[in-house]
């Protein structure tokens, strides 16, 4: 063993020798033991840029190809001239748009009052659901046949007993505004969703953390609101996005109370023309508002794991 | 380029660095460990023993440096790392089982799903190994329901059912009360006794000192000292050693 010791020095000094400056890469942060990258790991770090390089390459054929042949399969379709006037009309589109647009603030503006009246009725009703003990029985009660009941119900079925329904009541100071109703029936059905998305989150944290909590003398609303919840929504986040981004569409079905938002706007202008382009564009206006909510989950949940993970690379 | 010496050893680490970040771990790391020996892996908390362990089985990217499983580099990048691992089995400190499947299932998974063996034969060799690290009656339990030392055997039983070359076991005793540790330990004594080679990070100097047949001291990320028990224990020839040693005496470990 020790003249093994003496001898695993020189070898090594044999293989620091070629020097760092022909690549930036290997440059480290760490130059105060002035280390010098090894040619093994510069060799390392090219065989890696060619591998990178290469797939690079693979995947932008592969996008190329299958791009062209979808491309090449719709115009060459013996309908595609027909199609392109009906759906792809620029006239129409240019028409359309800002209607569309401002059909969409309305989209909007139900989606910001509607999902945070959403987060917060489903968080109570899943805090009411896990709520333990024989005090809270009607509570829990009441909140198992909420989310049963508004779970169950076709979201269509319940705006119109909402929306006309309620002005049919004819009840003094209840507002008959269909927007402030079709919200209200949107809240009902979607917080019955998002409560059990919380609870299945609150239900995955492990009972060794209530333990570890308990242990330290916290209470059980203090464990809740200090251990439980801040991993429970976490774990949450993304299937949250999910029927966020699917509220965003539903907001379109307040149209059906006479409401005038992105889908209905297009509606209108398909109507007149007997042109499907304008759905096209209400479609393309909503994916558009989808994607830069996705991509900042995306970047929520990575910016999480970074700081709470071990790292390593598996 | 570098397998000059054809070397009979399980494990080699030539020079191996890794940083996270700004902070040197580990800092021209050389190791070789011989087939059915036992190397200890010592020094205090944040030495870089863990890393070590951790970059041999791959599961870090080390910066520099070469680490070679039976001869063969499994640092190049175009080593499948999978089939490395395949090779090497690890117990983790935490113990890490899978708490949604039985004892039984957590064994058997990775030599059914990767190495193919029929799930009758998995069973009945999960059982075997069970029986003789005194687990008999509890493949069908949950590992929530075990003991500590019971759920670091099942851990060990884990990862010898893909028969492995080399075991590395990162401070398996460190989560346990000593009644336990040495329920762990005399397993791992047992497996020296079969002729397992293992590279064990270890807080337990007495297990140490028994049962390695090399004994590296890390510092600073650095192989300050190294060989055999009676040597690193007996007549340190570093000071940072004998200090590192005589605090264990103090605290009454050694």
């Amino acid at each position: 063993m020790t003249a093994e010791d003496a001898a695993a020095d020189a070898p090594r000094d044999a293989l620091r020798k070629t020097p760092a400056g022909q690549d930036g890469t290997a440059q480290d942060a760490t130059t105060q033991d002035a280390y010098i990258p090894s040619a093994r790991r510069l060799e390392r770090e090219r065989i890696k840029r060619v591998r990178a390089r290469r797939t690079t390459a693979i995947a932008a054929v592969s996008t190329l190809v299958t791009g062209t042949a979808l491309f090449l399969a719709i115009v060459n379709s013996p309908g595609w001239s027909r199609t392109r006037e009906t759906f792809f009309n620029a006239h129409y589109a240019r028409e359309a748009l800002p209607k569309v647009l401002d059909g969409l603030l309305l989209n909007l503006r139900l989606l910001a009052v509607c999902g945070a009246a959403v987060l917060v009725l489903g968080l109570l009703i899943a805090i009411a659901r896990t709520l333990r003990g024989p005090v809270f029985f009607p509570l829990r009660a009441l909140a198992t046949a909420y989310t049963d009941f508004f779970r169950g119900l076709p979201l269509v079925i319940c705006l119109l007993m909402v929306v006309f329904g309620v002005p049919a009541l004819r009840l003094q100071g209840v507002t008959t505004d269909p927007v402030l109703l079709g919200g209200t029936a949107l809240v009902l059905t979607y917080s019955a969703y998002v409560a059990e998305v919380f609870r299945a989150g609150i239900e995955s944290v492990h009972p060794s953390q209530r333990a570890a909590a308990r242990s330290l003398g916290l209470s059980g609303p203090q464990t809740l609101r200090h251990v439980v919840l801040p991993q429970a929504v976490r774990r949450v986040v993304p299937p949250l996005l999910n029927d966020l981004v699917s509220l965003q569409k539903d907001t379109g079905l307040v149209s059906i109370a006479g409401a005038v938002d992105a889908v209905y706007a297009a509606q209108i202008v398909a109507a007149k023309s007997f042109n499907y382009t304008p759905y096209v564009v209400a479609g393309l206006v909503f994916v558009a508002l989808t994607i830069p909510m996705t991509r900042f989950t995306d970047w929520i949940t990575a910016r999480m794991d970074r700081r709470r993970a071990q790292g390593g690379i598996v | 380029m570098s397998t000059a010496e054809p070397s009979a050893a399980v494990l080699r680490l030539e020079a191996v660095r890794k940083t996270f970040g700004r902070s040197v771990v580990l800092r021209d790391v050389d190791l070789e460990v011989a087939p059915h020996t036992v190397t200890a892996l010592i020094g205090a908390s944040g030495s870089g023993k863990s890393t070590l362990l951790r970059c041999a089985n791959l599961l870090e990217e080390i910066d520099d440096g070469a680490i070679f499983l039976d001869g063969e580099e499994i640092t190049d990048p175009r080593v499948d790392p999978d089939t490395v691992r395949r090779r090497i089995g690890v117990v983790f400190q935490a113990y890490n089982l899978f708490p949604h499947m039985t004892v039984l299932d957590n064994i058997t998974l990775a030599p059914r799903r990767v190495h193919g063996v029929p799930r009758a034969e998995a069973e009945e060799r999960a059982r075997e190994l069970l029986e003789r690290l005194g687990l008999g009656g509890r493949a069908d339990e949950y590992p929530d329901r075990l003991s500590g030392g019971q759920q670091q055997r099942v851990a060990i039983v884990r990862a010898l059912a893909g028969r492995p070359r080399l075991l590395l076991l990162d401070e398996i005793t460190a989560a346990l009360d000593p009644e336990l540790v040495g329920e762990v330990l005399g397993v791992v004594r047992d497996l020296k006794e079969e002729g397992m080679t293992m590279v064990l990070a270890t807080h337990e100097m007495g297990f140490a000192r028994d049962v390695a047949d090399q004994v590296c001291f890390l510092d600073g990320g650095v192989v300050l000292e190294r060989g055999t028990p009676a040597e690193v224990f007996g007549e340190p020839r570093e000071e940072r050693t004998r200090r590192f040693l005589r605090r264990l005496v103090e605290a009454g470990r050694l």
